[in-house]
C-alpha cells in the first residue's frame, strides 16, 4: 500500500476521510464534521472531491495539538451508509495487526 | 557486563528530564509537531500505523538481568505486554503513549538503559557480535571498542545532524556475526605483524533502496587512532554527503559516487590534520573501559559432564543442542542461543513474562547476562555444559526452546505493514506461514542452514538483500506483491541476492519458497552442501525454472 508519507498531490478517486494519530497517545483517529477527532470511523467526515479534501485536510493540519500526521485516506461507503476502510493499510489501522498477536487489544 | 560511571548516569538522567519537559511542552501546544519531531526522534520515538513506537538501545547487544526485567516492566506497564527485538540490537515497543514515555524512560534510566540516538540523522546504536568476549578465537572483546565509540559519539555535537543516519558495527572474529559489511562503517578487530591491536575499516555498506557491500578503506588503523579515523570519515561525509535528496544521503552513495579511492584520499587528508591531536587514545583510557567490563568467575569444569552425556539420549534435547548450543572460549561452558522464532509467531517478539523468566534463568545459569543478536534472537553467553539439560527444560516451558536456530524457520522479518508507516506490504504473516510450512524439524534439519529475510518495503529493515532467500514486499496496483531473491548473505562473505523472476502475490509466497527449497534439495551435490553454496555453484536459473515453469 502506498504510504501516505509519499502522498504528494491531493487527488481523490472516491469517498475519503482525513485520518491521523492522536497526539497524547498515538491512537488512530478520524476528523469529524464537528471539527474534532474521533476513534470511530463511522463518525468521520466524508469528502468526495479534491476541494473538500483540501479544506478538511487544512483544518485538520491546523489542529496540531489534537492529532499528528493527518492525511487523506480512501473509504468505501455502503448503501446503508456504513463506512469501511478503502485499502489494506487503512483496514489494518482500523482493526489492528493481522498476525493473531494475542497481546492485541 | 559494563558498569556505568557517574557521568553516564548523570547524562541519562538529565536526558530524561529534558525529554519530560519537551513532551510537556508538546502536549500543551507550546511546541508544534514540526518542532517536536526531531526531538522525539532523537529519543527513539517514531509514529507508526497504530501508535507511537519506542525504540530502546541495547549497546553492543549486552543486557544485565535487571535491564531485561526493566524492559519487561515497560512492556507490561506502558505497552501491551511484549517487545520486538530488531536487527540492530534494539528493542521496540509498539503501542506506547507519548504522555507516558517520560515515565518509561525514567524507569529504564534506573538500570542504565536509554533510547538516545536510536533514530534520527545521527550515530545510531553501535552494534557488535552477540558472542563478544566468549567466542573462541576472538582477537579480543570488541565491546571495549564499541563502548569507546559509543561514548565518543553519544550527543557528539558535530554528528547530531548528519545528512542521514549512521551505523557502525564491530566484530573481532573471523566469522562475522555482526554483519559489518552492510554497515556505514564496519570494523574488524585484527592484530598487525607487531601484535598491536587495530582495525580493518570498511565503509559504505548498507541496504535499503540502493544496496552496497562495504569496501575496505584502510587495511589497518591502530587502535589508538580509531576515533580520529572514524571522525575523519564522518567529517568527509558531513561535508560532502547529500542533504538535498533523502534517497541519496547515506554514506554508501557518497562512497559509490566518489569511488573508494577518491573517498579514501579525502579521509586520509582530513585524518592527517587530526590524528595526532586530542582524539589519540591513551592506553589508560582503553584500560579504564576494559576494567569496567566484568567477566564471570568461571569454574574449572570438564569438557563433557555426566549431565550432558546422559541427556544425549533424549532426541528432543539433542535436536535443540545441535542448533542452539555453540562452543565457548572456556572449557566446560557453552553459548546458548535462545530462538525468538517459535512456529507461527512473529519473529523477534518476546512477552514480558518470557523476558522476566529469561532474566531469572540468566541469573541461575549465565552469570546474570543476556545477549541480543541481529538475527532477532537472544543468547545466554556463559552456560556451564552440565546445566544445559536443565536450562533446556526451563526454556521449553517458556516457549523459548524451538530447535530452529540457523534453520529455515529462523526468519528475520521487519514489522512490515502490520505496524510500520513506511511499509508497503506485510512481512510477519509471510514469516508465520513459512514457519508453519517448514515446522517439521526433521525437514528443516534436512534442509540445513538457510536464512530467510523478509522486508515489507524497499527500506530493507528485514535485510532481504542479504538473506539466502530474500523476500521484499512491494505494492502493485493496490496489491501486495513479493519479489524473491536468492544468494545473499550477511557474514564475512557478504553478498547481495539476485532476483529469481517476477513478483508473486501474498498467498503464493510460501508455495514459491517451497519450490525453491525443493529445487535445492534436488540440486545439491551432497547433504552437506548448503543452500547458499548450491546457489553460488549453479546461479539463479535452475531455481527460476523450477518456480516459474508452472506459473
Amino acid at each position: 500500500m502506498t504510504s501516505p508519507l509519499e502522498q504528494k498531490k491531493i487527488k481523490i478517486a472516491g469517498p475519503s476521510v482525513v485520518t491521523a494519530n492522536r497526539t497524547w497517545d498515538g491512537i488512530v483517529v478520524y476528523r469529524t464534521a464537528a471539527k474534532s477527532w474521533s476513534a470511530d470511523l463511522s463518525e468521520a467526515a466524508i469528502v468526495r472531491n479534491s476541494d473538500e479534501a483540501k479544506a478538511l485536510l487544512a483544518e485538520s493540519v491546523a489542529d496540531d495539538v489534537g492529532a499528528i500526521g493527518p492525511y487523506i485516506a480512501p473509504v468505501q461507503v455502503g448503501a446503508d451508509g456504513k463506512i469501511e476502510p478503502g485499502n489494506l493499510r487503512e483496514q489494518i489501522r482500523r482493526t489492528g495487526v493481522t498476525i493473531g498477536q494475542s497481546a492485541q487489544a | 557486563m559494563y558498569a556505568y560511571d557517574e557521568i553516564d548516569r548523570t547524562l541519562v538522567n538529565e536526558r530524561v528530564s529534558e525529554f519530560r519537559d519537551q513532551v510537556k511542552r508538546r502536549l500543551s501546544g507550546e511546541l508544534t509537531e514540526d518542532e517536536f519531531k526531531i526531538l522525539r526522534l532523537q529519543n527513539g520515538v517514531y509514529l507508526q500505523l497504530h501508535a507511537y513506537m519506542f525504540r530502546v538501545a541495547i549497546p553492543y547487544g549486552t543486557l544485565a538481568t535487571d535491564q531485561l526485567r526493566a524492559l519487561a516492566h515497560v512492556a507490561r506497564k506502558y505497552d501491551r505486554g511484549y517487545g520486538h527485538f530488531t536487527t540492530r540490537q534494539n528493542i521496540q515497543f509498539n503501542w506506547i503513549k507519548l504522555a507516558e514515555l517520560p515515565d518509561a524512560l525514567e524507569d529504564l534510566a534506573k538500570v542504565g538503559i536509554h533510547a538516545m540516538q536510536t533514530s534520527g540523522n545521527n550515530m545510531r546504536n553501535v552494534t557488535s557480535d552477540q558472542w563478544a568476549g566468549v567466542a573462541p578465537g576472538e582477537i579480543e572483546d570488541p565491546r571495549i571498542w564499541s563502548e569507546l565509540i559509543r561514548q565518543h559519539t553519544t550527543l557528539h555535537p558535530e554528528f547530531s545532524f548528519l545528512p542521514r543516519k549512521f551505523k557502525i558495527a564491530i566484530t573481532a572474529s573471523d566469522h562475522d556475526r555482526a554483519a559489518i559489511k552492510i554497515h556505514d562503517i564496519g570494523l574488524k578487530l585484527i592484530k598487525n605483524e607487531k601484535g598491536e591491536t587495530g582495525f580493518e575499516v570498511l565503509v559504505g555498506g548498507g541496504l535499503g533502496r540502493t544496496p552496497f557491500i562495504g569496501k575496505t578503506i584502510k587495511h589497518f588503523v591502530h587502535g589508538r587512532d580509531i576515533l580520529s579515523y572514524i571522525e575523519a570519515i564522518l567529517r568527509v561525509y558531513n561535508q560532502y554527503g547529500r542533504r538535498d535528496n533523502i534517497y541519496k544521503a547515506r554514506i554508501k552513495i557518497l562512497v559509490h559516487e566518489l569511488g573508494i579511492e577518491k573517498f579514501s584520499r579525502e579521509v586520509e587528508e582530513e585524518w592527517q590534520h587530526i590524528r595526532n591531536a586530542s582524539l589519540q587514545i591513551d592506553d589508560e583510557v582503553i584500560e579504564d573501559i576494559r576494567s569496567r567490563f566484568t567477566y564471570p568467575a568461571y569454574e574449572k569444569l570438564p569438557h563433557m559432564p555426566d549431565e550432558l552425556r546422559q541427556a544425549a539420549a533424549d532426541a528432543d534435547f539433542e535436536a535443540w543442542r545441535k542448533n542452539s548450543v555453540a562452543p565457548h572460549k572456556v572449557q566446560g561452558y557453552s553459548i546458548v542461543t535462545i530462538s525468538l522464532k517459535p512456529i507461527g509467531k512473529p519473529p523477534g517478539d518476546a512477552t514480558a513474562e518470557q523476558m522476566d523468566a529469561l532474566a531469572d534463568l540468566a541469573d541461575k545459569y549465565s552469570f546474570g547476562e543476556i545477549r541480543v543478536g541481529h538475527e532477532q534472537n537472544l543468547a545466554l553467553p556463559h552456560v556451564a555444559k552440565r546445566d544445559l539439560p536443565a536450562l533446556w527444560k526451563a526454556l521449553d516451558k517458556l516457549g523459548l526452546a524451538t530447535p530452529n536456530v540457523n534453520l529455515i524457520t529462523d526468519i528475520i522479518a521487519c514489522p512490515g505493514l502490520d505496524y510500520c508507516s513506511l511499509a508497503n506490504a506485510r512481512s510477519i504473516p509471510i514469516a508465520q506461514e513459512l514457519t508453519r510450512r517448514f515446522a517439521n524439524h526433521e525437514l528443516a534439519n534436512l534442509i540445513g542452514r538457510l536464512h530467510i529475510n523478509i522486508s515489507g518495503c524497499i527500506n530493507a529493515c528485514g535485510h532481504h538483500h542479504v538473506g539466502h532467500i530474500g523476500i521484499l514486499g512491494v505494492e502493485k496496483n493496490g496489491e501486495e506483491v513479493y519479489q524473491i531473491t536468492i544468494g545473499g548473505r550477511a557474514d564475512e562473505g557478504a553478498a547481495l541476492g539476485n532476483l529469481i523472476g517476477p513478483g508473486v502475490k501474498f498467498d503464493e509466497v510460501a508455495d514459491v519458497i517451497e519450490d525453491v527449497v525443493e529445487a535445492y534439495l534436488a540440486l545439491r551435490e551432497r547433504p552437506e552442501e548448503l543452500f547458499i553454496d548450491t546457489v553460488k555453484r549453479l546461479g539463479v536459473e535452475p531455481f527460476k525454472e523450477r518456480v516459474y515453469a508452472t506459473r
